[in-house]
């Protein structure tokens, strides 16, 4: 692929593995085992058996028709919100417990920003009975508390990460934290393309069945597999990176990247990573991160929990930086505005992090025979109450 | 050959090495404190510069490094404070910190200010060796800095030995798996760790740190390696009243 990863981790200047020593042992392990774990057809066999019978998928490719009369073009959403637990999380999650169970692994630890991810791994370890630990930013504990009760309901321990902002990146450096006292007998499943090199692969490879179900679902719909355009939204991205994945070969595909801007990308208050962010390291791989001259990680801002982080995946960072994808922000107030919109004209509520996605489509200028997909990544569910306070039902 | 090195040539065991946070507890005192560390009779110096991410320490330095960025030290700021280092200091002083703040601030010119100031070694808990290596390494050695690699109970023997080939002057000797500012670890697996490493017979002495927190660890260490490090131990102590002037006591607390 040739916009994959290199033998060494590297997606162009971006990815690598910057983890102490501790992790060393852990995330050498998982580079030697991953391709021939998940290439095994015991493996593929397991894996698509949960995706079909547990996990739903098939997701739907749905032609969007009030949507494409209203943007003038054949818009198609991807309907992860259908799957099991409510997001596409569940696919990396699926994956990452059957390499674990492959590894020998006994205890599963995992970090959660807005809980969807929290929520798919304690999922998955309660289908295969394992021990599963979910570090939380305290601050994000309380904004999401439907999620830690159905994390403790699906039998995870969540502890709530009281280190510095109390978000998403702290709970990230917690769950690091434990893996580093816990080397042994602990498997990390990290929730995005984010991470020491192999997760930031990994995870695109889990996820990437979004892609490779679009491209024959709208060969079915259109007669060719190929789009004019293919958008999600972003925060450390693996959503986007599983809708891209099959698509980022074909150069004739648009890829459109969206990220947060939060209360504007000039406000103070964003977590804009592209516009905002310049190149560095974080959690793990050399990417392009929002930070101050000295090198400090600056706390982002989203209405969005789940693109309230400071960073990209290392393969988006790539992606910006030789314009294969363009990378893109809404407000918070233009993605709940289109929240509304795509409740009311398609009858879907999406998530706080898909809104931003759709919001976008306002500022695309199709043609009439355009196709279109977007990744409707999550269902609004987890969101409602942020829906109803700002519009007031 | 850099302090470091001339250090570890001419002595051999009870080193001790004392770890504390620039810009903590106040912003200016990272001179005060080095100086009062040498007159104390510690052997070499760990001077930490403050991340807003610190993923290898446990609370005791989170806290340190929180207040510094409070208090306003950046890489920049220090490089100043340590502007008359050699003036006030003659023992060996190596700088520790996570890789953002030095790719921001430039590597090259980090280790060429680093050299000027008179410092002899760097600590980068997330600079991988092979990153260090292909990207890191020509600039360390035009400003003759030791590079200071750490190794775990879980690091491989050929990994060991590539990482003595590598270094010129200490190898870090982690007490187990864990992140700063836990206890000392002596279950036999350990104690077969400690002796693993001793009949490698490696090139490069090792001292032990993480856990290193009294008298009583500090001597076990040292009957394994040619010394230790106390990092958190002494950053708790440094939120105690005149804790400056009390220096002496706590490094003779350590040591006898």
């Amino acid at each position: 692929m040739k916009y994959g990863v290199n033998d060494l981790g590297y997606y162009g200047d971006f990815g690598g593995a910057y983890i102490p020593e501790m992790l060393y042992p852990n995330v050498e392990q998982l580079r030697q085992e991953y391709l021939k774990i998940i290439e095994d057809p015991a493996f593929k066999a397991e894996f698509d058996e949960l995706l079909r019978d547990y996990v739903g998928r098939p997701s739907p490719l749905y032609h969007a028709k009030r949507y494409s009369e209203k943007y003038g073009a054949n818009i198609f959403f991807k309907r992860e919100d259908l799957n099991h637990t409510g997001s596409h999380k569940i696919n990396n999650a699926i994956g990452q417990i059957l390499l674990a169970q492959r590894l020998g692994k006994k205890r599963i630890i995992a970090e959660t920003g807005a809980g969807q991810h929290g929520v798919a791994t304690a999922t998955v370890c309660a289908l295969k009975g394992i021990e599963c630990i979910v570090y939380m930013g305290e601050v994000d504990m309380k904004r999401q508390a439907p999620n830690v009760a159905r994390m403790k309901m699906l039998g995870a321990k969540v502890i709530p990460a009281l280190s510095g902002s109390k978000t998403l990146k702290d709970a990230t450096n917690e769950a690091l934290r434990d893996w580093i006292g816990n080397p042994v007998d602990t498997h990390y499943i990290i929730g995005s393309v984010v991470g020491p090199y192999p997760y930031p692969d990994m995870v695109a490879k889990f996820q990437s069945i979004i892609s490779l179900e679009t491209k024959k679902q709208l060969k079915e719909h259109t007669g060719n597999e190929l789009p004019q355009y293919v958008m999600a939204c972003v925060g450390g991205g693996s959503n986007a990176m599983g809708m891209f994945y099959h698509f980022l070969d074909d150069e004739s595909v648009k890829l459109v990247a969206v990220e947060a801007a939060g209360k504007g990308v000039d406000s103070g208050e964003s977590a804009a990573t592209t516009f905002l962010g310049r190149e560095g390291v974080l959690h793990g791989s050399r990417t392009i991160l929002m930070q101050t001259d000295d090198g400090q990680v600056v706390e982002p801002y989203s209405i969005s929990a789940g693109l309230d982080y400071p960073g990209i995946g290392p393969q988006h960072a790539h992606l910006f930086k030789i314009k294969r994808a363009q990378y893109v922000s809404i407000t918070d107030d233009e993605a709940l505005k289109a929240g509304l919109l795509c409740s009311q004209l398609e009858g879907i509520i999406p998530a706080i992090e898909t809104s931003h996605a759709l919001a976008y489509l306002e500022k695309m200028h199709f043609k009439k025979d355009d196709n279109v997909v977007i990744c409707i990544s999550g269902r609004g569910d987890k969101d409602l109450d942020t829906y109803i306070k700002y519009f007031g039902y | 050959m850099n302090r470091l090195q001339t250090l570890f040539n001419t002595k051999k065991n009870n080193l001790l090495s004392i770890y504390f946070t620039a810009g903590y507890p106040e912003l200016d005192s990272t001179l005060k404190v080095a100086e009062a560390l040498e007159i104390a009779g510690v052997d070499f110096i760990e001077i930490g510069f403050p991340y807003s991410d610190p993923v290898a320490d446990g609370p005791t330095i989170q806290h340190s490094s929180e207040r510094a960025l409070e208090n306003g030290m950046t890489l920049h700021l220090l490089f100043e404070q340590l502007k008359n280092l050699r003036k006030h200091v003659s023992i060996p002083i190596l700088l520790m910190g996570y890789v953002n703040p030095i790719v921001q601030f430039g590597v090259e010119k980090f280790c060429k200010t680093a050299a000027e100031v008179g410092v002899d070694g760097i600590i980068v808990p997330d600079l991988p060796m092979y990153e260090y290596e292909a990207m890191y390494a020509k600039y360390f050695i035009d400003n003759n800095l030791s590079n200071i690699f750490l190794v775990t109970p879980q690091t491989s023997e050929e990994r060991i030995r590539k990482i003595d080939e590598l270094s010129n002057s200490f190898i870090y000797l982690l007490s187990s798996s864990s992140i700063t500012g836990g206890s000392l670890n002596v279950s036999a697996n350990i104690e077969d760790y400690y002796r693993r490493i001793k009949t490698m017979e490696l090139n490069n002495p090792a001292i032990i740190g993480f856990g290193i927190s009294n008298h009583q660890t500090f001597q076990k260490a040292c009957e394994y390696a040619a010394g230790a490090i106390v990092g958190s131990a002494f950053v708790k102590f440094q939120a105690t009243d005149n804790y400056i002037d009390n220096i002496p006591d706590f490094i003779y607390s350590i040591k006898n």
